[in-house]
């Protein structure tokens, strides 16, 4: 059989959107190898996320016990084999978030699956599938063929539009036979950024800033919080301890495509490009004319941030 | 309790370097590429020397690759890694073969703790550590990290930001993840990956450049260790990404809210 599973992502019984875009790509695949699409949920108190998975149209697999209270690896990911098995899965996807990129390789091992990460686009001809992801920092797209009888792809959340609404969906239970006492990992604290402002992967607008700010993030924040933006950071600005590690856009950190992208005060290095390049929209703010962010930036104003940000502000509430 | 460290090393391509696909997508463009040890796994040669300066024991090296990944072997000894391996295969690998070859080196020396970068920046894949924690059954701690910033006092002292226990059973892993940052504990032996902001890796000095020309490296067939090779992710061709055009230069902010304003229509 050439099914196909998703493994979804939730939090708190909170469907993470990314998962959406997984099923989009699952059943991208499921077109061209004639199989099904279902999806497994995993968690404990999950119902309400495997409710909204299964409103877009899927069958979902619930597996909800108090060992999978907290994503680790090592409990959640035979649950993930034994689910691909019970569905007949000739492949097994999911969103290329941290979750998705510390479970999946190790659920892969047990399959005898070979993974994919990242995954951009997919391609191949007839019964061919072939999977388009990042090398080098986005330098180079791959074309890569997996030949393992199971395999499985991450998806970069940004490249395929999440699954719409749609009827025929159901949850279904699974028994978890993970005993809690055979763990060697042990949850012991999350401790979460919160923030007011949208998430940063789905924001329509995000102000990033780098080492240029000199750790004051104030002007860059408070543009951010006039256009509803989400805030972003070079890898630079993270280091330094400055914002938090999840601000980060990069190679190493999010990759975020939104209508509009300003950098302020980043350079432009590659790894920074490598996850901000499909925005719609690049401005860039920086003082040296000659900063590489202005070959990819469709609006370059060479301008002290301290001074344009809030000028940028005033402009705005002008109208 | 002295502590026995594994620690990968991989020789890539300087990040530093323009990487572009080949015309005809059989490979990338080498001429002009310098290489060096992949940028994670200098913080995880990094975060084993300070666990080892902690706690005593050993850190041993490896690599898998051509003869010239004893480059990057040398350096990690530099930096004061105890000795290395180098698994001899000229051909392509895979994540799944690495974490194979991996499992094969860890048989033999048994170690604590597995440290390995948690990606290289050649493939991007995200995956070496993972494998090999399944392939072991051992737990894992991946993105590991820490608390305090780089610019700390913690880091100033080169505090290692994995706590191991005192009877070196356990281990405090801080780990990024998306919307904050995971504490794990694991029971040793396990398997860490890390992230970049885990240290700041030393530079070797140069009585240590001297000393790593005297240590023992030693290289061992990839075809002994009863793995099998034909790797199972296969590239068939590289590709240009779409590349962005430069745009225009504004003059003022005035423009440029005109600009996004009328033009792009984001504003
Ligand atoms: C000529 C050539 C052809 C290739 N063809 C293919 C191909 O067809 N398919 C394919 O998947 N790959 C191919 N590769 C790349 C392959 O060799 C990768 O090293 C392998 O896929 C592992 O993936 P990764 O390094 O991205 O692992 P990751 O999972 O990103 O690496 C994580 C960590 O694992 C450790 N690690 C990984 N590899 C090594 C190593 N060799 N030595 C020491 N530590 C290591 C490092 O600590 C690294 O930080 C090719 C390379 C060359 C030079
Ligand atoms: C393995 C690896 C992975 C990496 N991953 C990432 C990643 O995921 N994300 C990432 O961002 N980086 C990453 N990096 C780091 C990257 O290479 C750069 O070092 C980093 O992006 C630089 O940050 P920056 O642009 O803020 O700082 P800099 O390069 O120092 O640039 C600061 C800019 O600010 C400008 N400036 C200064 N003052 C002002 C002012 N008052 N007004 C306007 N402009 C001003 C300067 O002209 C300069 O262009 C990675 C590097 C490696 C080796």
């Amino acid at each position: 059989m050439s099914n196909v599973l998703v493994i979804a992502e939730q939090s708190r019984g909170t469907l993470r959107k990314a998962t959406l875009s997984a099923l989009t790509a699952a059943r991208e695949v499921a077109r061209r190898t004639g199989g099904g699409v279902s999806a497994l949920v995993l968690g404990s108190g999950a119902g309400a996320a495997a409710e909204e998975l299964a409103a877009h149209g899927v069958p979902v697999r619930l597996a909800d016990a108090p060992v999978l209270a907290h994503p680790l690896a090592e409990a959640h990911a035979p649950v993930v084999a034994e689910a691909a098995r019970a569905a007949g899965a000739s492949w097994v996807v999911t969103a290329a978030t941290s979750y998705g990129k510390d479970l999946l390789p190790r659920a892969a091992v047990a399959l005898g699956a070979a993974v994919a990460t990242e995954v951009l686009a997919i391609a191949g001809d007839g019964g061919e599938i072939l999977l388009r992801r990042p090398m080098w920092a986005g330098n180079v797209i791959a074309e890569v063929e997996l030949r393992t009888a199971v395999k499985a792809f991450s998806v970069r959340p940004t490249e395929f539009a999440p699954a719409a609404r749609a009827p025929g969906g159901s949850v279904t239970p699974m028994a978890v036979a993970v005993d809690a006492a055979s763990l060697g990992t042990r949850f012991v604290e999350l401790q979460e950024v919160k923030s007011e402002r949208p998430e940063l992967t789905d924001a329509r607008v995000v102000v990033a800033g780098g080492r240029g700010t000199k750790g004051d993030f104030g002007p860059l924040s408070a543009l951010a919080d006039d256009l509803g933006a989400a805030v972003g950071a070079s890898r630079a600005a993270v280091d330094a301890g400055w914002v938090p590690n999840d601000w980060q856009v990069g190679q190493t950190g999010k990759v975020v495509a939104p209508d509009l992208y300003v950098a302020a005060g980043i350079s432009g290095a590659i790894q920074h490009v490598a996850g901000m390049k499909g925005a719609k929209v690049i401005v860039a703010i920086n003082k040296d004319a000659d900063a590489p962010i202005f070959q990819i930036a469709d609006y370059g104003l060479v301008a002290d941030l301290f001074q344009a940000v809030p000028a940028l502000r005033e402009r705005l509430k002008a109208g | 309790m002295p502590l026995k460290l594994l620690v990968t090393v991989k020789r890539v391509e300087d990040p530093e370097s323009r990487i572009k696909a080949k015309p005809d997508g059989s490979g990338i463009v080498t001429d002009g590429v310098n290489y060096k040890m992949n940028p994670f796994d200098e913080i995880a040669v990094e975060e084993a020397l300070r666990l080892k300066e902690k706690h005593g024991g050993e850190v041993v090296v490896a690599s898998l690759g051509g003869a010239a990944a004893m480059t990057e072997l040398r350096a990690a000894l530099a930096m004061g890694a105890d000795r290395g391996l180098l698994v001899r295969h000229d051909g392509a690998l895979d994540p799944g073969i690495v974490s194979a070859l991996l499992q094969a080196l860890v048989a033999a020396e048994r170690p604590d703790l597995v440290m390995l970068g948690k990606q290289a920046i050649d493939d991007d894949q995200n995956q070496a550590g993972q494998m090999l924690a399944a392939r072991l059954g051992w737990p894992q701690a991946t993105f590991a990290s820490k608390k305090e910033s780089l610019e700390s006092e913690a880091e100033q002292k080169k505090q290692p930001g994995v706590a191991v226990a005192a009877d070196g059973k356990r281990a405090l892993v801080v780990r990024e993840v998306d919307g904050g940052v995971e504490t794990l504990e694991v029971a040793l032996p396990a398997v860490v990956t890390v992230d970049l902001r885990l240290n700041k890796p030393r530079f070797a000095s140069l009585p240590g450049i001297m000393k790593a020309k005297k240590k023992e490296v030693r290289e061992i067939p990839a075809a002994s260790l009863g793995v099998e090779l034909a790797p199972s992710v296969v590239v068939r061709r590289l590709l240009d990404p779409p590349r962005r055009q430069a745009g225009v230069k504004v003059a003022d902010v005035a423009e440029l809210w005109t600009r996004l304003h009328a033009e792009a229509k984001v504003l």
